[in-house]
């Protein structure tokens, strides 16, 4: 056995595109695309020649080879799944809101989750993978009183679910700015922009450090490492503009365009969730086969 | 008497743009009675970019936005009390803590193309008996027919009128008219227009809007708003009742609450400066200007050259971050 067999309940657009960056991954192989309908992303996987069911996550359950399940579908079926995923032994990457499990930024926290007992990890909001490594690397060496973000996605790359619950995106975000992104206070904003030609997703940091002596030179460098850190696993990770101090309010803009697997390149919103979520599923594959990594 | 138009005075939001922020507790209670007692139908509070928007991206507010709420409840006695609600900054437990201070109505705004994200934060508010306003931002940024479409989904929400708003002060009132016209005929509920007097349009505009089918218009004492200022509240009880429209408004007690409260309160004259003409002429957001005047301070840009890029990019509302961007951009050019 080389590689650890995974599946994906949700053959919706993200489902689909995690499907191709699981197709290349070193670890994990595309076992199983789990929907509840016959639909063009379960017929797309079945083109692939991947192991398909229409049946629901039933039929998941009864694959014993299945190690790791990532749950692209809602908040509610995560919260309704994750019981029986567990029972089952499986390893849940919750790309919902549910938040069943903690919190997971692969550049933050990903190795010290692996070192908990836990088997389910959720990956806060597409906004919170893109914001919450630049708030993270700069109360890491000054503090952070306040953390605040803006994200800008094109309006084309927001699903109905997030249009819909539009709440949960800056609640969640907010709520991980504080638990992983090491500020006391995190608030975060959304907006959606309807301009065509889709412009890239656009993010801004600002964080109201603690440290008010700590050298600007040790933030620059920081955020620098971050990004670095980051760009590994999403290549359009593109520092726009780099640290401003003034005062206690340091400010950092990323751009994060996308690997165009399955969505639109402007959709790095959906490409930085998914490619956290398949760093995330590497290393806990890795593990699985006893391959550090 | 002429048709019954219903007045929104929003001097206590989107002139809070105008002094960035910084209401006390004791002038909203001065601001709030004096509008209430001079018979407008609706006084909206809140931050300028709506409740939750005190932020480094659009200014702290001075005083704790809830206790504003209160100070305005225990004061207006006839009026709706509303606040402005953005999805993407305020949630619904925002609004419920509003409304626990006495707020008993909230515009829900969007970006014109986005009413959608609207959906959960009218229908609660409809669910806790509010009077719900659904808001599309930046109506220069779209068509007729389309504006329409979305203001059918507002209904469909429970909105109880759609107000149109014309953020970037960009519209003639030919494009006003044919707006409101078009939302007019899609929707059963009233329709309302906001305006920004960038182009020295603000009052025309408004008269256009209401020929063409609104009953319900904004407007803000001395004109305090975004950009270069909105409709000015006295101003249109002068000319609504030249035009022998019915409204509630006392001309003399807005004249007085303008110059006993308000023209105090400018620190900086709320006119067509080159900087908000240049507003209305790129159609960019009338709340960016003193963001834009700050940012080309620091990067040493000229503000107008900002004002372009931001337009030619297709900046909204809310994305005060990108001023910074488009600013260090031009400076390392």
């Amino acid at each position: 056995m080389d590689k650890i067999k995974v599946a994906i309940i949700g053959p919706g657009n993200i489902g689909s595109d995690l499907m191709y960056k699981i197709m290349r991954s070193k670890y994990m192989e595309m076992a199983l695309m789990v929907g509840i309908k016959e639909s063009e992303g379960t017929k797309r996987a079945e083109g692939l020649g991947i192991p398909v069911t229409i049946n629901g996550i039933q039929d998941l359950l009864g694959h014993k080879d299945i190690k790791i399940v990532f749950e692209a579908t809602s908040a509610a079926a995560h919260a309704a799944n994750a019981p029986l995923l567990h029972e089952a032994g499986m390893f849940a990457i919750d790309l919902t809101p549910a938040a069943v499990g903690p919190y997971m930024v692969p550049v933050v926290n990903l190795d010290k989750l692996l070192q908990m007992d836990t088997d389910n990890i959720n990956l806060v909001t597409c906004g919170g993978q893109a914001t919450i490594p630049l708030v993270y690397a700069v109360t890491r060496v000054a503090g952070g009183e306040y953390g605040e973000i803006v994200s800008c996605i094109s309006s084309k790359s927001a699903g109905v679910g997030t249009r819909a619950n539009i709440d949960e995106f800056t609640e969640t975000t907010a709520k991980a700015i504080e638990v992983v992104g090491g500020a006391d206070r995190g608030k975060a904003i959304i907006i959606l922009n309807p301009a065509e030609p889709p412009l890239m997703m656009t993010n801004t940091v600002y964080v109201k450090i603690k440290d008010k002596n700590c050298e600007f030179k040790k933030i620059e460098d920081s955020v620098l490492d971050i990004v670095s850190q980051v760009q590994k696993y999403v290549p359009g990770y593109k520092l726009k503009v780099p640290p401003i101090l003034d005062g206690d309010k340091v400010t950092v803009s990323v751009e994060v365009e996308g690997q165009g697997d399955f969505l639109p390149k402007y959709s790095g919103n959906l490409d930085i969730i998914n490619a956290a979520a398949v760093q995330a599923g590497d290393r806990i594959a890795a593990r699985m086969l006893g391959k550090g990594e | 008497m002429g048709k019954r138009i219903y007045v929104a005075d929003t001097t206590l939001r989107d002139g809070s743009h105008s002094i960035a922020h910084t209401y006390s507790i004791e002038q909203v209670k001065r601001i709030g009675q004096a509008l209430d007692e001079a018979g407008v139908d609706l006084i909206e509070i809140s931050h300028g970019d709506g409740i939750a928007g005190s932020s480094y991206n659009y200014g702290f507010q001075k005083t704790d936005e809830y206790e504003l709420y209160s100070a305005a409840a225990s004061v207006v006695k006839n009026a709706k009390l509303g606040i402005l609600l953005l999805p993407g900054i305020g949630t619904i437990e925002d609004l419920k803590k509003a409304a626990a201070c006495g707020v008993n109505a909230v515009r829900v705004a969007t970006h014109i193309t986005e009413a959608d994200i609207s959906a959960q934060h009218i229908k609660f508010a409809k669910s806790i008996n509010m009077f719900v306003t659904g808001f599309l931002m930046l109506a220069h940024m779209s068509t007729p027919e389309a504006i329409s479409e979305q203001a059918k989904l507002m209904e469909s929400y429970g909105a109880d009128y759609i107000n149109i708003a014309d953020s970037a002060g960009h519209m003639l009132p030919e494009q006003v008219a044919a707006v409101i016209k078009a939302v007019k005929a899609a929707v059963a509920i009233p329709v309302g227009f906001h305006a920004h007097n960038n182009l020295g349009l603000a009052t025309g505009n408004t008269l256009a809007a209401i020929d063409a089918g609104a009953t319900w218009v904004d407007g803000t004492i001395g004109g305090l708003g975004a950009g270069a200022g909105n409709t000015q509240t006295e101003v249109l009880a002068a000319v609504l009742s030249l035009r022998g429209y019915e409204t509630n408004l006392n001309l003399y007690k807005l004249l007085d609450l303008d110059e006993q409260e308000v023209e105090p309160l400018k620190n900086h004259p709320q006119v067509i400066d080159s900087t908000s003409l240049m507003l209305g002429y790129a159609g960019v957001y009338s709340s960016f200007l003193l963001h834009v005047k700050r940012a080309a301070e620091k990067f040493k840009q000229d503000p107008r050259d900002i004002l372009v890029e931001l337009g030619r990019r297709g900046m909204i509302g809310g994305q005060e971050d990108m001023i910074i961007d488009v600013a260090y951009q031009l400076s390392k050019k």
